[in-house]
């Protein structure tokens, strides 16, 4: 055996790792400025990244065939917190999301965001691809069971990212396109029954989207002031802690949902395109780690993550330029906050692992 | 372990995920684009509008208003000033429960409906985020009791401002003036931008007709402000000019002896320096307190003050109508000379009546038994009224309305403060146009006496009383003396003299003998206002006046006893002093008084005693 970097040991990617790190730093930078400057704010977050790069260390440290292994207890758990949160989870902003574990508060919808991707994968991997029409009608079931539950809460942003996760696997392994559009065609249908479901401050929410400027203190206020914030942001920004906008309390979420808003203010079109340039990069890099794998599950499963990844920023960042309604999705890796952290670098784990887990096996197989 | 998973061949199955990895990238690439275009969009092509957004967002302009200048008498007491007091404001925007807030204010403040109607109307007019005033004037206590109960009312603020107030009260409410709160009818006025920030506005008097100088200019801030609304810090500041101090004409010692001397009485006393035209003491009788005008006097006190069968709101001196009675005859004397129409020693018969040819109509003389021959000097000092009937026929109403008009009367006498009445003197015209009547000679009669139509206000009265001490040079009357500045002191302002009547030219001589006529009223054996002159360090001169409110049946003797007070006759006196320079000439109607030499003249007296320094006969020391 060759003698190994430390980062092979650790089956770490430096590139992906490198690009991590970056946008956690432009995360805390930016939080700093967002959160009032408040060092402490900042330090606890830090304190999370770390955390979340543990796990993203533990978690690539397992191989795939481990990974594998475990998807459907996974999932079988995770469904079963959903329900539990359902019955007895504690109401938070006026919605059923966590369930309290006495030490600490836990997300079981974040759990979902990995088991049902990792579910999805174990299901496709089991036979050739693409995949058999029977087999992507149980996957669409595997999908929408949780996707329902999390909505029901309700949590519009995590079903949407639950879906997108589950779905690009689906799409990835190669569900033929006449499933494809027959099932667009049936989401189109059941537009109105979902308008229906929806609940009351969802439908504002669309409302809002849709015509901000009528009520531009009242739902449109979100929007109205974003757009306020990154327009004056400009071509080079108003400078690191020199956004008006949200330092006079104009910009809501500043620190959370909103926090694009404030980067685009300080930073201008020069650090929109830097950061997008990072994003790019970590995705690109992810992709091509996970499609390079030597197994189909984690092929899939890396592919997937990487999807959710971009879906997640896209939608956050269509949402604070006002391109897509608002949603409770936050910006990857750069909001404040624990718990998406945990999720998103734990995945990065399982992209990892089936990177890093190729060059052993084939050296065994090989 | 290795072998339960399946492994990817690089045949067909990479090939599938591989291209539907690259459609996805390319999918991806697209929205990030889109992402781009879309921020690009705001940030380059709508950056300045969003940079204007922005601003208006955090920037708000608050306007600092300009401290009100104070008002002095000539000899520096003060007349109107701005005093500190505690008054309870309301930022709507701030409030989420107005209701809620205003209960919770009632149980710390007392307030009452009028406050409430008042806080209501001016809630709807006034821009975000700017304070209402609900409560004026909190006493101390109530002032604690809020501040202690603050934190549990959001947008409720106690707000230290400067109010207006008048230290002498209703003794100058008529020249000084009051102001008020902007209403809607001074809003389409003024300049807006100059009076933003700015709560009152002068509304009667001096703090009206002077409200340019007084007001001063606005200053602004410019404050970054958060999302609340509240200021975080100043950008930049431009302070307010603060308005002029101004010094009245007035005489406070005299006009507190003039006010003291018609206190309990209806009546107005106008003086005016002949020299310069100052307003030495303007005075109607009775007057209010200004005070409760400053935020708003209650309606049902309003209504009193309306009511009020002495009318106190009336500004008797510039605005009151009286007919002038004997004291035109001066003026008429005077006109006899110029026109050729008499000389000082022609004697009239007077034998107590005059008729006109071919009329039995007897116009009588106040005097039942007559007064005899009496020559001008005579007729004026015993205010003979035959000799001014026979005079006034002699003359004709075109000239004696042309001798009269000269004198200011029928005319504004263009003292600086608003809303003087212009009086009636009448001419054949005038009836045509207001009666549609010819002119009969029996009206000419009794204009000579200052009766009929004929209507002068008392600042009219002392104009032309000042003109004749001045023998034609006295100017306008006027109540602003100078304006200083606030800071420095230095006279900014000092109007310009104008002479009243520039067109009075005559003969020297001619106005010797009509001031020797009015001298004699007072100094002469037989003048009417004799004992008002008595034991007078200085010489005077004057004239008596008694309008007739009630004509009287031919046979019929008037006798005050027995009629009704708002009916017995107006007691008037005109008088200047001294009389080789004169420094003092003042008008004195008493309404009802009974007669001028009574009632009016020893108010006159007391007046010159005072101002020239001197002890009245009664041995009162000179204030």
């Amino acid at each position: 055996m060759r003698d190994q970097s430390l980062s092979e040991r650790l089956h770490m990617d430096v590139p992906l790792l490198l690009g991590l790190t970056m946008l956690c730093a432009i995360g805390l930078i930016t939080l700093y400025s967002a959160g009032g400057q408040e060092a402490a704010v900042v330090l606890r977050q830090f304190l999370r990244m770390l955390l979340a790069f543990g796990l993203m260390v533990l978690v690539a440290q397992f191989p795939p065939g481990r990974l594998a292994r475990w998807s459907v207890p996974l999932y079988g758990i995770g469904l079963l917190l959903l329900v539990l949160v359902l019955m007895i989870g504690e109401v938070g902003k006026g919605a059923q999301r966590w369930l309290d574990l006495g030490v600490f508060r836990f997300q079981p919808s974040e759990l979902a965001k990995l088991a049902v991707p990792m579910a999805v994968a174990w299901l496709l991997a089991q036979r050739e691809l693409p995949p058999s029409l029977p087999r992507v009608f149980a996957a669409g079931v595997l999908i929408l069971i949780p996707v329902l539950l999390i909505a029901k809460q309700p949590d519009l942003g995590t079903a949407v990212i639950v879906a997108v996760a589950g779905f690009s696997v689906l799409f990835v392994g190669g569900m033929s396109w006449r499933l494809i559009g027959a099932a667009v065609l049936l989401a189109a249908a059941s537009a109105p029954t979902l308008w229906y479901l929806m609940h009351d401050y969802q439908r504002r929410r669309v409302h809002m989207f849709l015509d901000p400027e009528q009520d531009p203190l009242g739902s449109g206020y979100h929007i109205i002031q974003s757009k306020i914030a990154i327009g004056s942001g400009g071509l080079y920004g108003k400078g690191w802690l020199n956004g008006t906008q949200s330092h006079l309390d104009f910009l809501p979420e500043r620190s959370t949902d909103f926090i694009f808003a404030v980067y685009c203010e300080e930073f201008g079109l020069m650090g929109v395109l830097l950061l997008i340039a990072i994003y790019a990069l970590i995705i690109a890099r992810g992709l091509y780690l996970a499609l390079y794998s030597q197994e189909v599950y984690g092929r899939l499963l890396g592919c997937g993550i990487m999807l959710t990844f971009f879906a997640y920023m896209f939608v956050n960042m269509g949402m604070v330029v006002g391109q897509l309604p608002v949603v409770g999705i936050p910006l990857p890796l750069i909001s404040h906050g624990g718990t998406s952290l945990v999720t998103l670098l734990a995945g990065f784990g399982m992209v990892m692992s089936v990177h890093s887990h190729r060059r052993l096996l084939s050296e065994k197989v090989g | 372990m290795v072998s339960r998973l399946k492994l990817g061949s690089p045949g067909t199955e990479f090939r599938l995920v591989r291209g539907r990895v690259l459609l996805c990238a390319g999918a991806m690439a697209l929205l990030v684009l889109a992402i781009i275009a879309r921020v690009s969009y705001l940030q380059i092509a709508l950056h300045d509008h969003f940079t204007t957004l922005s601003r208006h967002n955090r920037v708000k302009i608050v306007p600092i208003p300009p401290i009100r200048g104070r008002i002095f008498s000539r000899d520096g007491v003060l007349l109107a000033d701005n005093r500190p007091s505690f008054s309870l404001e309301i930022v709507p925007e701030q409030v989420t429960d107005m209701t809620g807030t205003i209960e919770k204010l009632g149980q710390l403040v007392s307030m009452s409906q009028a406050d409430l109607a008042r806080f209501r109307d001016q809630a709807g007019k006034m821009r975000l985020f700017e304070s209402v005033p609900l409560r004026f004037n909190l006493t101390e206590e109530e002032v604690a009791r809020v501040s202690i109960e603050r934190h549990a009312l959001p947008g409720v603020e106690v707000v230290a401002r400067l109010d207006r107030f008048y230290p002498l009260g209703a003794d100058v409410a008529h020249s000084v003036g009051y102001v008020g709160m902007i209403d809607d009818e001074d809003l389409a006025r003024l300049d807006r931008s100059d009076y933003s920030g700015t709560t009152h506005i002068g509304k009667l008097g001096a703090e009206k007709a002077f409200e340019d100088l007084l007001h001063g200019h606005v200053g602004f801030q410019q404050v970054e402000v958060n999302a609340q609304g509240r200021v975080v810090r100043v950008l930049d500041r431009t302070a307010p000019m603060p308005g002029r101090n101004l010094y009245l004409t007035l005489d406070i010692s005299l006009q507190t002896v003039a006010a003291k001397a018609l206190a309990g009485r209806r009546g107005a006393i106008v003086a005016l320096d002949p020299q310069t035209g100052s307003v030495l003491a303007l005075v109607s009788s009775p007057s209010y307190d200004p005070n409760p005008f400053v935020n708003g006097i209650s309606s049902a006190d309003y209504q009193a003050l309306l009511d009020s069968p002495a009318a106190p709101l009336l500004n008797r001196a510039l605005q009151g109508k009286y007919p002038p009675g004997s004291t035109i005859k001066p003026f008429l004397a005077l006109a006899a000379l110029d026109f050729g129409v008499r000389a000082v020693p022609d004697s009239t018969w007077c034998p107590g009546w005059f008729a006109l040819k071919g009329s039995s109509h007897q116009y009588r003389d106040w005097k039942k038994r007559g007064h005899g021959h009496v020559d001008l000097t005579q007729a004026v000092a015993q205010s003979c009224d035959v000799y001014f009937y026979t005079l006034a026929n002699d003359l004709g109403i075109d000239r004696l309305y042309d001798a009269l008009d000269r004198f200011g009367f029928g005319h504004p006498t263009g003292i600086d403060i608003k809303g003087e009445s212009k009086g009636l003197i009448p001419s054949r015209a005038w009836k045509q146009e207001a009666l549609k009547e010819p002119w009969y000679p029996g009206e000419t009669l009794i204009m000579g006496i200052g009766q009929g139509y004929v209507q002068v206000t008392p600042a009219q009265l002392a104009l032309a009383t000042a003109i004749m001490a001045s023998r034609g040079r006295a100017p306008k009357p006027r109540l602003l003396d100078e304006a200083r500045d606030v800071l420095t002191g230095d006279v900014v302002l000092r109007p310009v003299v104008a002479v009243a009547s520039p067109t009075l030219e005559r003969s020297e001589s001619h106005w010797a003998e009509a001031v020797r006529a009015m001298r004699e009223v007072m100094h002469g054996p037989f003048g009417t206002a004799r004992r008002s002159a008595q034991g007078a360090t200085y010489e005077s001169a004057g004239k008596t006046g008694t309008a007739q409110l009630v004509g009287m049946a031919q046979d019929e003797a008037y006798r005050a006893q027995e009629l009704a007070e708002e009916l017995r006759d107006h007691a008037l006196f005109i008088a200047f002093a001294p009389l080789d320079a004169p420094r003092i000439a003042v008008a004195i109607i008493v309404e009802n008084g009974g007669s001028g030499s009574g009632t009016a003249a020893p108010i006159a007296r007391e007046l010159f005693d005072h101002y020239l320094g001197v002890a009245g006969p009664s041995g009162a020391a000179p204030g």
